[in-house]
């Protein structure tokens, strides 16, 4: 939008300013919610359920309650109080039955942490334990336990979700776009498999924390580590029936989110501690454990993708059935299925679709927002299928891919016309293919498979997302001039370290051609103080936040030309300004200073006019629809970003162990507002990518135990684990609504990396993956044409994942028909 | 029991349970909040110190055992006010992005390059792999080492596609 991107010359745009709270960050000094204490702080600790599902027959909390230094001790029995961001199916603390592994029952708080722990292991509880239903394929069959035999009496935003009363169906999502079965009768090849994911951990290196204060009057504050300080508030009050004006949000800076973070999780217990303990604050922080089982994770998936092709490989049909794995609650999982369901075929166009996503619940850890919102689950399968059937009707897998590419003209699956401002994912998927040589291997690479003996093989990968919102979503800044001509602005997104508020610094400043640092974007967020703001997701916030501020900014100068008229008697049509002053553009001498306009101007005589300088600018999504229920046509998308990924690894044929040598990414992200941090969202979500890809997953026994609840057993990447060379391409097609032409890329870094790497190990081997994660032993099993592990419900704890053959619904049976 | 000690150069003491652990006790018992706590189980390194000019995770240090000891901790760091070479590069290379695991990889980088005043990358990835970050993908961390002991190619960058 305002500010074009086609400007030449920018000041701040495009410059690799340095972070603006690095200094904190740097020296320590930067205050998390981890470190804070408040004067008569409780600490609080959770008994959580040692079983997947179970009958709470009596809980004694006697001899919890009698220990020294226990101010309060908390059941579900006496919360009444029902929580849910879409389906509002989940309590405060477990009633009548627990749902999952690690799932709060009770909980405690006292004097000292120490206090509080054993208090905790005082607390009896007495179960009868029930047979778990466990996996989400398994959740779906007749006859199966109910997670939610409620499901029918609780509410829901009926516009957006369909749960299915009587099942285990927390929402089912379509996708109607042509004719998908005359599609398949055009088709010369058809072609159908089966792709998973586990469930995995956001990992942020601070883990959940909140402290709350219940004070007189029901006045609530609450100090926590979250993405979305207002959800956190909307919910809270919700929950608890209360005006917002009651509850105080603040969140100073925050240890990491990547989607854990971004709705409600530890506030309203927390909350009810202290409203028992007589209104004392009350801290509680997740343990590493509890982060993984406690909180929530991130929804396995079941995809099964069935293609149409021509005989010159344009997919002509294509259909889709995703099973999302919620876990115990539904969370943002129903929102994941939606929007990954319309989105669900990747960055191609596909003539005639039929998408059916369902959300299922499971007894096991819940699912939530994580960094890519479904994407890179689902783009694990879209893109390991493109090579799937690019190969089986003889063609290369990039050409392929080209030859089907969303460009100007296509339709996306919601019928909405790609246009030449759209973004460019043919130039961002030839961009990693040049950067990886792709088809061919260099003398180097040649040279080294003779001196390793290992095989070195390349795969290209593409992907899209759009910010996954209602169209109702909006933002606002106000932007405050200080006496000394320095601005402050006030939005409501959150810092998480993803870098927005050295963006928005630059935009700022740029629009209002000030110095970098005469501009201060507040890191900490206080929902009293500050501006609403939806929430800090989506990859939305640079964006959305960006342009509310260029029009503060807008209106900001707009009030100081006016006070700047009267004084310096001119028409504010004859005015200019630059970072000091404001002056008559045929007659420079003719100025004011910013200082002297700041906060209203007085005459040498004393009378003053004008006021404190304000800006304010508001920001709502525009022309977005809901999505029609049984079609799922409408208009569900702020922009998409573009990209791919190309991987190069070297394999060793015969133990099936790899190397990854080379990850090159491009994504289209519209314009650059700062090259550093692009980079650092690019190879930060690349890591994260290829740790979910390489190793990461949870894993249950049999019983619905979560196994692996530490770094020694769920391993995320270290330093050690990087590729041998890492490449970040940008493509710069201005988006024409986006703050200088940009648009987001926050979340993309992470999508297609796995699919990249399977490719990649396919060209290399012949290994045939169709799971996630890739371990070595993944392997070598699919070079074996062994059966693969069902990576995460095991017979036997860690160290052995072997499941049950005739446990698995389907094999990975491909079926070509010409 | 009764513990005395140096941290960044000023003298404590103070009386300590037994079972306190040193990251506890620099946190809550000092108020030295930069150390961060990640897991509580010495594998994620976000509460890396120095204690007798070797990095320790100080989640696995008992106070007591620090009777004595000279600790450094990332408050320490910037001397009078001004950032170490190594916060500047960090700072300059886009090392920090959520920060909750700077403070520790600040530390542990800090022994490399005491240790390997050059160190290749190698060595870089080698004296960081105790640390663990989720946001950054290490990449730009290993691009601060190497600046802070003249080594950066000047190479590393986003590319333009086309150009």
């Amino acid at each position: 939008m305002q500010g074009s991107s086609d400007s030449t010359r920018f000041t701040h745009i495009g410059k690799s300013a340095l972070r603006s709270e690095a200094i904190e960050k740097l020296t320590g000094s930067a205050m998390y919610v981890s470190d804070m204490v408040l004067p008569g702080m409780l600490y609080a600790q959770v008994k959580r359920s040692p079983h997947a599902r179970a009958r709470i027959k009596h809980i004694d909390i006697s001899k919890a309650a009698a220990l020294t230094g226990v101010r309060a001790v908390l059941t579900g029995a006496e919360l009444n109080y029902r929580l849910g961001l879409y389906i509002v199916d989940k309590n405060i603390l477990a009633k009548g039955e627990v749902r999952h592994y690690g799932e709060a029952v009770a909980a405690v708080a006292a004097d000292t942490l120490e206090i509080a722990r054993k208090a905790v292991d005082l607390i009896d509880v007495e179960y009868e334990v029930l047979d778990p239903v466990l996996s989400h394929m398994d959740a779906l069959k007749e006859g199966a336990p109910l997670v939610h035999p409620d499901l029918g009496t609780y509410d829901c935003v009926k516009a957006t979700f369909t749960p299915v009363p009587g099942t285990n169906i927390a929402n089912l999502s379509k996708t109607r776009k042509g004719d998908v079965e005359k599609g398949f009768d055009e088709s010369a090849w058809i072609i159908e498999r089966e792709y998973d994911n586990p469930s995995v951990q956001h990992v942020p290196m601070e883990t959940h924390v909140a402290i709350a204060q219940w004070g007189k009057n029901d006045n609530v504050t609450v100090w926590s580590s979250a993405q979305s300080p207002f959800t956190v508030r909307n919910l809270f009050c919700y929950a608890f029936k209360l005006p917002l004006n009651k509850v105080r949000v603040l969140v100073p800076h925050v240890g990491g989110g990547f989607g854990g973070k971004a709705g409600i999780h530890l506030e309203p217990l927390v909350a009810c501690l202290s409203r028992k303990a007589g209104g004392r604050p009350v801290k509680l922080q997740a343990s590493r454990e509890e982060e993984f089982s406690l909180l929530p994770c991130r929804s396995a998936l079941t995809y099964r993708i069935k293609t149409g092709v021509s005989a010159e490989g344009k997919i002509l049909a294509q259909r889709m059935w995703m099973y999302w794995d919620a876990g115990a609650y539904a969370d943002y999982a129903v929102n994941v299925t939606r929007a990954s369901g319309y989105s669900a075929a990747g960055p191609y166009e596909i003539p005639n679709a039929w998408v059916d996503a369902y959300t299922v619940y499971t007894n096991k850890p819940y699912g939530t927002a994580y960094r890519g919102f479904g994407h890179v689950e689902f783009h694990w399968g879209v893109e390991r299928h493109m090579d799937l059937v690019a190969r089986s009707i003889g063609m290369d897998p990039l050409e392929f891919r080209l030859k089907n590419a969303l460009r100007p003209g296509s339709v996306s699956l919601t019928g909405e016309k790609i246009t030449d401002h759209t973004g460019d994912a043919l130039t961002c998927i030839r961009e990693v293919a040049k950067a990886i040589n792709y088809g061919k291997l260099t003398e180097e690479e040649k040279e080294r498979e003779r001196r390793t003996g290992r095989r070195i093989g390349k795969g290209v990968a593409a992907l899209h997302k759009a910010p996954a919102m209602p169209p109702y979503t909006a933002t606002a800044a106000v932007i405050k001039m200080n006496s000394d001509g320095t601005v402050i602005a006030n939005v409501g997104l959150m810092e998480i370290g993803q870098g927005s508020t050295t963006a928005i610094a630059q935009i700022v400043a740029e629009r209002l051609g000030f110095r970098l640092d005469q501009v201060k974007v507040t890191v900490e967020k206080d929902t009293d103080r500050d501006p609403y703001d939806w929430q800090t997701v989506a990859s939305k916030g640079l964006f959305i936040t960006g342009n509310a501020c260029i029009l503060a900014c807008e209106d900001l100068l707009k009030k100081a030309y006016e006070l700047a008229a009267q004084v310096l008697c001119a028409s504010p049509e004859d005015l200019s300004h630059d970072a000091d002053r404001v002056y008559v553009t045929h007659d420079p001498s003719e100025t004011v200073t910013w200082a002297k306009l700041s906060v209203g101007y007085s005459y040498p005589e004393g009378r003053s006019i004008g006021g404190p300088l304000i800006g304010v600018g508001q920001y709502i999504a525009q022309g977005l629809s809901n999505l029609d229920k049984e079609t799922g046509q409408g208009n569900p998308a702020l922009n998409w970003t573009y990209g791919a990924h190309g991987i190069i690894v070297e394999v060793d044929g015969v133990t099936g162990e790899y190397k990854v040598l080379k990850v090159a990414s491009a994504f289209d992200v519209g314009k650059v507002i700062n090259p550093g941090m692009i980079r650092g969202q690019a190879i930060g979500g690349m890591i994260q990518g290829l740790g979910t890809a390489m190793c990461e997953g949870y894993i249950y026994d049999k019983q619905g135990h979560l196994l692996n609840t530490s770094f020694t057993d769920n391993k995320i990447p270290t330093a050690k684990d990087l590729p041998e060379e890492i490449e970040t391409i940008v493509v710069e097609t201005p988006q024409l609504d986006g703050p200088y032409g940009a648009r987001g890329i926050g979340e993309h870094s992470m999508i297609s990396v796995a699919p990249a790497l399977g490719n990649a190990i396919q060209a290399a081997v012949g290994a045939d993956l169709t799971h996630m994660p890739m371990r070595f032993e993944d392997v070598w099993r699919a070079m074996q044409n062994k059966e693969p592990i069902d990576n995460w419900i095991t017979k036997r704890p860690v160290g052995s994942c072997r499941s049950d053959p005739a446990a698995r619904r389907h094999g990975p049976d491909t079926t070509i028909a010409p | 029991m009764n513990v005395k000690l140096t941290v960044n150069g000023e003298a404590y003491e103070r009386d300590v349970v037994e079972d306190r652990t040193l990251l506890r006790f620099i946190r809550e018992d000092l108020g030295l909040t930069g150390t961060k706590d990640g897991c509580g189980a010495g594998e994620c390194g976000a509460c890396t110190v120095y204690m007798n000019g070797k990095t320790v995770n100080s989640c696995m240090v008992l106070a007591v055992e620090a009777d004595g000891a000279v600790i450094e901790t990332i408050e320490g760091e910037a001397a009078d006010g001004m950032l170490s070479k190594l916060q500047e590069a960090f700072d300059r290379n886009h090392a920090v992005q959520c920060g909750f695991c700077t403070p520790g990889m600040l530390m542990s980088a800090k022994e490399l390059i005491h240790n390997h005043p050059k160190p290749t990358v190698e060595q870089i990835k080698e004296g960081l792999e105790g640390n663990l970050c989720r946001c950054t993908g290490y990449q730009q961390i290993i691009e601060a080492v190497l600046d802070a002991t003249g080594q950066l190619t000047g190479k590393e960058g986003l590319e333009h596609a086309g150009k």
